[in-house]
């Protein structure tokens, strides 16, 4: 048996369904039950294989043939510099929105289960995680930029934030907007998590004669560890593949590795500059990568406790 | 003890709204930003003027060509991504469930795959393929819906698969056989109408998905709404500061009501359960 029983729908198999379907299943096979997935995986191949394989090879070829050029390329201060940069910017609003949204999923966990109120949050943050872009740096433009109306109201009460430019510099105004996509994220991904904490688990603890203190200490978090963690990894993959808001925020160079990558496709580059653009795009994936597949570890951790 | 239990639970609550409203506020702020700016009137009045323009098709079309365009690229395009997307991930994904169940693993790997290339990467990639696309069917803005099909593929994936586990395919594709349906008959009259609230939040997450998306389209030179948004925004703030709060609100009438259909945020946030379908 090649394994198909547990991917199948547990519900409304008959014993006679058990035991002779997969055998004549198996029998009809080969027999044009695989063409049914061809243009999936023909889709899939032309659109997603494909250019993914175009960035490894190009990473690796100019015109004239095989050459790690590309790779070294990648030493070259700017380029260093916007890893850098773009590793950082991602690892700090990745650590500051776990941490909020850890809270705030929290919060919300803490309140009724299917309530108005948690579908709004709910609701709100998939918004601000996944559909902002272009629109998220616009909003920080309009309430930060020299006339905007946070700007204006921090100056009434004394505060000056100088003349607006702070906005457009990667540790400064990106991180703020980043963090603004950050902590949403964190609590789409973090609240299932929190969701799964048992209150037995809390009652179990106080009849034991542990306080809140040691409950938080001892029980829950060891819990929710590995999903907290995993959703930071998650959370650093976000701001480190995230394009767009950045894009529209800072017009001038190009301080983050996306940005760096997208340069390389529209401004009128040397010859042989592109396949540079394809090694700092493998360098993306690869740690996009590694950081994912450590994620896939401590999920797998994770649902050791946490599954209804 | 029960009065402890009264006084944490109070404790309990007033953490929750000053914790929620703390963060709403935080988020509200460059929202109101937003409204704030695109409200201005001339010397610091109040003017609903630019929100006036936006409403009245007719004249935004007439000033502000790029964004017509952009508008009906965008719509354009969330409608074929929507299609192509359901036709090739609902019969494939049913027909793997019934006939190949060897093979779920590796259409899962696939869907999930976009999630570890950013659309940044994806672009470098597709440009030896979208130039063949342009060589063979032109120049269409609306060609970009073949690549945002893999943008979207996570998270559709995410909602089929959850609608395809709460009913039995299997069955329902026996008996319907049985009583002589082909299989284009099953799949239309049988799986897709059994799908349907699935189908109708995979297809909602790829419009607002679609309708946000940037990073290509701009790469490409291709005008979609955020990039005439975006290319406005140069010459005329207001009204493409009015625009992105616009496309900010609908997204979220957008989820908030499919919050209420259910399963909502399972679709959400695709990533959010990796590894975790069997016991789910």
């Amino acid at each position: 048996m090649p394994r198909p029983r547990t991917t199948w729908p547990r519900t409304g198999q008959t014993p006679l369904d058990d035991r002779r379907h997969p055998r004549a299943r198996r029998r009809r096979r080969p027999s044009g039950a695989l063409l049914g997935v061809v243009p999936f995986f023909a889709y899939t191949t032309v659109f997603l294989v494909i250019p993914t394989l175009v960035v490894v090879v190009g990473a690796f070829t100019s015109g004239a043939g095989v050459t790690l050029g590309n790779v070294e390329a990648l030493t070259q201060p700017a380029v260093l510099a916007a890893l850098q940069h773009s590793v950082v910017l991602s690892a700090v609003t990745a650590a500051g929105g776990a941490v909020i949204g850890a809270v705030l999923a929290y919060a919300v966990s803490t309140g009724r289960g299917g309530g108005v109120m948690t579908r709004f949050v709910t609701s709100l943050c998939g918004v601000l995680a996944q559909f902002g872009g272009v629109a998220l740096a616009f909003a920080f433009l309009a309430s930060f930029g020299a006339t905007g109306f946070l700007t204006t109201w921090l100056a009434r009460i004394g505060v000056d934030t100088g003349p607006g430019l702070w906005l457009y510099e990667w540790d400064k105004g990106l991180m703020l907007v980043y963090l603004y996509f950050q902590v949403p994220l964190m609590l789409i991904v973090f609240l299932p998590a929190v969701e799964g904490l048992r209150p037995q688990w809390r009652e179990a603890t106080e009849t034991l004669g542990g306080s809140t203190w040691v409950y938080w200490r001892r029980v829950a978090a060891p819990i929710l560890l590995p999903s907290f963690v995993g959703a930071m990894l998650l959370l650093f993959t976000n701001a480190f593949s995230a394009y767009a808001t950045a894009a529209a925020l800072v017009s001038q160079g190009s301080p983050l590795l996306p940005l760096a990558i997208g340069n390389t496709l529209t401004s009128e580059v040397i010859l042989g500059q592109e396949n540079v653009g394809k090694a700092m795009a493998l360098a993306m994936v690869v740690v996009v990568a590694i950081v994912m597949g450590l994620y896939a570890v401590l999920d797998r951790r994770a649902s050791k406790w946490l599954t209804p | 003890m029960s009065g402890n239990r009264a006084a944490a639970r109070r404790r309990q609550a007033l953490f929750r709204w000053a914790t929620i409203s703390i963060c709403l506020v935080f988020f509200a702020l460059p929202l109101l930003g937003m409204l704030e700016f695109t409200t201005r009137g001339p010397g610091g009045t109040r003017s609903p003027q630019t929100w006036a323009t936006l409403v009245d098709f007719g004249t935004v079309s007439a000033e502000y060509p790029v964004l017509r365009e952009g508008f009906l690229s965008s719509m354009g395009l969330a409608v074929f991504t929507v299609v192509i997307m359901l036709a090739l991930l609902v019969p494939t994904m049913t027909w793997v469930r019934l006939r190949l169940p060897h093979l779920s693993r590796t259409v899962e790997f696939m869907c999930l795959l976009p999630l570890t290339v950013p659309a940044i990467v994806l672009v470098v990639g597709l440009t030896p393929v979208y130039a063949w696309v342009t060589y063979l069917f032109g120049e269409s803005t609306l060609w970009l819906s073949l690549a945002y099909v893999i943008l979207v593929l996570p998270y559709a994936y995410r909602s089929l698969d959850a609608g395809l586990r709460a009913i039995d395919v299997k069955t329902l594709a026996e008996a319907s056989r049985s009583l002589g349906a082909g299989w284009g008959t099953v799949m239309v009259r049988i799986v897709l109408p059994n799908l349907r609230t699935a189908v109708l939040s995979a297809s909602f997450l790829s419009v607002a998905l679609v309708l946000g998306e940037f990073t290509i389209a701009n790469l490409f030179s291709r005008k979609n709404l955020q990039v005439a948004m975006y290319e406005l925004g140069k010459s005329d703030a207001k009204i493409s500061i009015a625009v992105g709060l616009a496309a900010l609100v609908f997204a979220f009438v957008v989820l908030f009501a499919m919050s209420f259909i259910g399963g909502a945020r399972a679709a959400a946030a695709p990533v959010a359960r990796t590894g975790r379908k069997e016991s789910a």
